[in-house]
């Protein structure tokens, strides 16, 4: 057990690493959802003066989209970087330790999970700092925390899974447009409450990512809505265990040479 | 001894170079899936995303557009479609840099000018395929057709936005000469369309962003293409000349890195 | 761990009807049978497309086999996977790393998956950077290195953790002269000297006849010589003059004239060829008794012995035809 610690420990910390040292990679990702927070908060100011709107401030209730952005793309980042892990053969080095299988794959998405809960920390502290009061406290903000943490865990999983699929960075790459669907099909920017146009609401109310940015949104903006958390948790938790189960299946029928 | 090679005279044969390299890149575009459709689905996406999601905005006290929020953000991807279809001409011409074929053309063109010229007419031909395919997403989600000529002269516009575009991001290729100049070509670009009018009217804007907006020339083009929709052009004059002063700019932007990149390829 | 620790012990590497299949019809490996002691150097032939590094991905538990069975210090590859990569050490065709890593991230983290102590992490590290001349760049991050300096730290990472078996896949690939050497000095060593069981795979002769106890050269998948090289080398190790006759009608001709001065060996298409004892003297008494005969030649050539004589001798095919056909197979 204590091995297996230090193995998963030191495969984050290279994970991380990676992240880290690439500037030009990982500075986008991180502020991206913050620059486009206050882009559309300038530009959808004018909602909070639209009857039903559930916020006095736009930017209180578009913060949730940054975590869950944040999120989506570090998943698809992992993923990437599992398939390049792959394509230049550093996989393989991995593999050719007596570390298993499947503590060298976690390994990999540790680091985008502990990337994607340091990004959460900075944009509450963003947050903050700007005046926004989380309505449920200190509490919340450890359960938004949480929760980033179980998107994250599911997001990578679901790259890493296309990653051994596909063998291919630019396969995975290619489904990154994708997670700007997912965000401007759901709740992103506005309440579904207030969507007129009744397909967009319905596609909104299909789209599971709806549901984490509605439990994040409601810690900020209402408080304690347990409706809303139960369903960002257990949207978040069943993506999680598809996401896990579909790449254990696929790390047990497929081998990780390339 | 054989006859010299009878050639056309430089301008001539300029535009035949660029005339070519153009209809290669268009002939490519339409026969890879990877590069057609992305820049055909991306707009039509955010246009669905944006008016279905938030034609409430339409609501809001002050917000007045006769044409309705549908029309009112189809300006919007339209610009933006444009805008993105002149910069991934110059991504195509940052992966020629990559793949070799780039290389070829500065050493078979006499006049590499053409070169700039083929990637900016690539964008050109482009642009209306875009611009038609929104249009007509439009009138299915309800838009008014609006004038023939105010459609005409809208369309002319994204052309020129498109050429803007594409010099912006070929000027980028060739200081680069690689794909990793991509967010370089997106960012501005991306920055400029949002920093605007984007989801509601300037006069609706307020703080910080009202100032950028203000002063932003992207807000110039949403205004007078949301009047050309509403069938009361404004501002056309001061847009066609803005639009010319940038191309004019941008020109030379482009070629100072064609002579970057014709210095470091020799 | 020195040699006396390993004498005396089973085979480091053994293998027996080994299959690998990739799809339907690609059989990669194709039945091989291999028995390797500790202490030596087993090197194994073939161009390109062979089978070399899926035989390596097999017996290092990167690939399951399709069928046969493999044991790699006493551990079968299928059923203790972990115990065979625990015992092995691997400096693989494509030297991966990570560019953002420095060489001792890299050891350190090695060391780590592999279970060794920090204090021997370091310590073991350290030695091992210092013997293959990369103390002072430890620091820099591997996208600096060159070519070289990535080779060594490969193997750097391949012995950190005293394995009992060395698997290396073509390891002198974009190596200079001095390096290859280098590297040479100390696989003789590791072996001599620790007994440590080393699986090399080459394209080169040279590197085989260098290294080697015994040399296998496999050829779609096949094993279709297996010798000590010098062994090798006595049967093909003779030179080869190839000929073509100036006009078609005399090639019988001079086909019988050949015959009287070495045994003839498969040739290219039109050409004659033959093996002799001594290319020098072999060449003046065949253009003489051709002379004496009036037979002239179109052109001759004469080839000291190569990989491609080789894989003549025991396929009847030339090396490059080997790997066309190896690749149209996908092997």
């Amino acid at each position: 057990m204590r091995r297996s610690l230090i193995q998963l420990r030191w495969l984050a910390r290279r994970s991380a690493l990676r992240t880290l040292r690439r500037p030009a990679a990982f500075y986008p990702s991180l502020l991206f959802p913050l620059v486009l927070l206050v882009i559309t908060t300038g530009g959808l100011h004018l909602s909070e003066h639209v009857p039903g709107f559930p916020a006095t401030s736009y930017f209180a209730f578009a913060l949730a989209g940054a975590f869950v952005q944040g999120a989506l793309v570090g998943g698809v980042n992992a993923g990437v970087d599992l398939a390049t892990d792959m394509q230049t053969g550093f996989l393989n080095r991995l593999s050719l330790t007596p570390t298993p299988r499947r503590l060298v794959i976690l390994g990999e998405l540790a680091g985008a999970v502990v990337l994607a809960l340091s990004q959460a920390a900075l944009y509450l502290i963003i947050a903050v700092a700007s005046g926004v009061r989380l309505a449920s406290g200190p509490g919340g903000a450890a359960v938004v925390l949480a929760l980033t943490v179980l998107m994250s865990l599911a997001f990578s999983s679901f790259g890493a899974f296309l990653a051994l699929r596909t063998r291919s960075s630019e396969a995975v790459l290619g489904t990154f447009p994708l997670t700007f669907v997912l965000l401007l099909f759901s709740s992103f920017f506005m309440p579904r409450a207030l969507m007129h146009r009744g397909w967009f609401a319905t596609v909104a109310a299909w789209n599971p990512v709806s549901y984490l940015i509605e439990a994040v949104r409601g810690l900020v903006i209402t408080g304690w809505d347990t409706g809303a958390l139960a369903r960002g948790f257990a949207v978040a938790g069943g993506l999680a265990g598809l996401a896990v189960a579909l790449t254990a299946l696929t790390l047990r029928t497929r081998s990780v040479a390339a | 001894m054989t006859a010299p090679v009878q050639s056309h005279p430089p301008l001539r044969h300029a535009a035949l170079a660029a005339a070519g390299i153009a209809r290669r890149n268009l002939r490519t575009a339409l026969t890879t899936p990877s590069l057609l459709l992305p820049p055909l689905i991306a707009p039509l996406v955010f246009f669905a995303a944006f008016c279905g999601g938030l034609s409430v905005l339409a609501d809001a006290p002050g917000f007045q557009f006769t044409p309705g929020y549908v029309a009112f953000e189809f300006v919007f991807v339209v610009v933006q479609g444009a805008v993105f279809t002149g910069i991934f001409s110059g991504l195509t011409l940052a992966r020629d840099f990559e793949s070799g074929m780039a290389r070829r053309a500065l050493v078979a063109v006499a006049d590499r000018r053409a070169i700039v010229g083929g990637y900016v007419l690539t964008a050109l031909g482009r642009a209306p395929v875009t611009a038609a395919a929104l249009y007509l997403a439009g009138l299915a989600a309800g838009m008014p057709a609006g004038g023939v000529i105010d459609m005409l002269v809208l369309f002319a516009v994204t052309e020129l936005l498109a050429a803007i575009g594409a010099l912006w991001a070929s000027g980028i290729a060739l200081r680069i000469r690689s794909v990793q100049g991509a967010p370089m070509m997106q960012m501005p670009a991306f920055l400029g369309l949002y920093l605007a009018p984007a989801f509601v009217p300037l006069g609706l804007l307020t703080g910080w962003l009202h100032g950028a907006a203000a002063v932003n020339p992207f807000s110039l083009y949403l205004e007078s293409g949301r009047g050309l929709v509403a069938g009361h052009p404004v501002r056309t004059a001061e847009t066609l000349a803005v639009s010319a002063v940038l191309i004019a700019l941008l020109t030379l932007w482009a070629l100072r890195g064609l002579r970057r990149a014709t210095a470091q390829a020799s | 761990m020195g040699s006396t620790a390993r004498s005396g012990a089973g085979p480091c590497i053994e293998a027996a009807g080994l299959v690998r299949q990739f799809g339907k019809d690609i059989r990669a490996v194709d039945g091989i049978d291999l028995s390797i002691g500790y202490g030596e150097i087993y090197g194994f032939l073939g161009p390109n497309g062979a089978g070399k590094s899926t035989t390596v991905h097999l017996l290092t538990t990167l690939l399951p086999p399709t069928s046969g069975r493999a044991s790699v210090a006493g551990h079968d590859v299928s059923t203790r996977a972990g115990a065979v990569r625990q015992a092995i050490g691997v400096a693989m065709q494509e030297v991966a790393l990570d560019p953002v890593l420095s060489g001792r991230e890299h050891v350190l983290l090695q060391g780590a998956l592999h279970g060794l102590r920090r204090s021997e992490r370091v310590r073991r590290g350290g030695e091992l950077l210092e013997a293959f001349g990369l103390a002072a760049a430890a620091d820099r991050k591997v996208g600096a290195y060159s070519g070289g300096m990535k080779r060594r730290l490969d193997l750097v990472l391949a012995l950190l953790h005293r394995p009992s078996v060395l698997f290396l896949d073509e390891p002198t690939n974009g190596l200079d002269v001095p390096s290859r050497e280098a590297l040479w000095h100390q696989v003789r060593r590791l072996a001599r000297e620790d007994g440590v069981g080393v699986f090399l795979t080459t394209q080169y002769l040279e590197e085989a006849d260098a290294l080697a106890d015994r040399v296998g050269i496999i050829d779609l998948g096949r094993i279709v010589a297996e010798a000590p090289p010098g062994q090798l080398k006595a049967e093909i190790g003779r030179p080869t003059i190839e000929v073509t006759a100036a006009e078609p009608a005399e090639e019988m001709a001079v086909a019988a004239t050949l015959a009287l001065f070495g045994s003839a060996v498969p040739a290219r298409p039109g050409a004659l060829a033959i093996r002799v004892e001594d290319a020098t003297s072999g060449l003046v008494e065949i253009m003489r008794a051709l002379a004496a005969n009036g037979l002239a030649l179109g052109h001759v050539e004469v080839r000291q012995p190569s990989l491609n004589d080789v894989f003549l001798a025991k396929t009847g095919r030339s090396l490059e035809g080997a790997t066309e056909q190896a690749e149209r197979v996908g092997a």
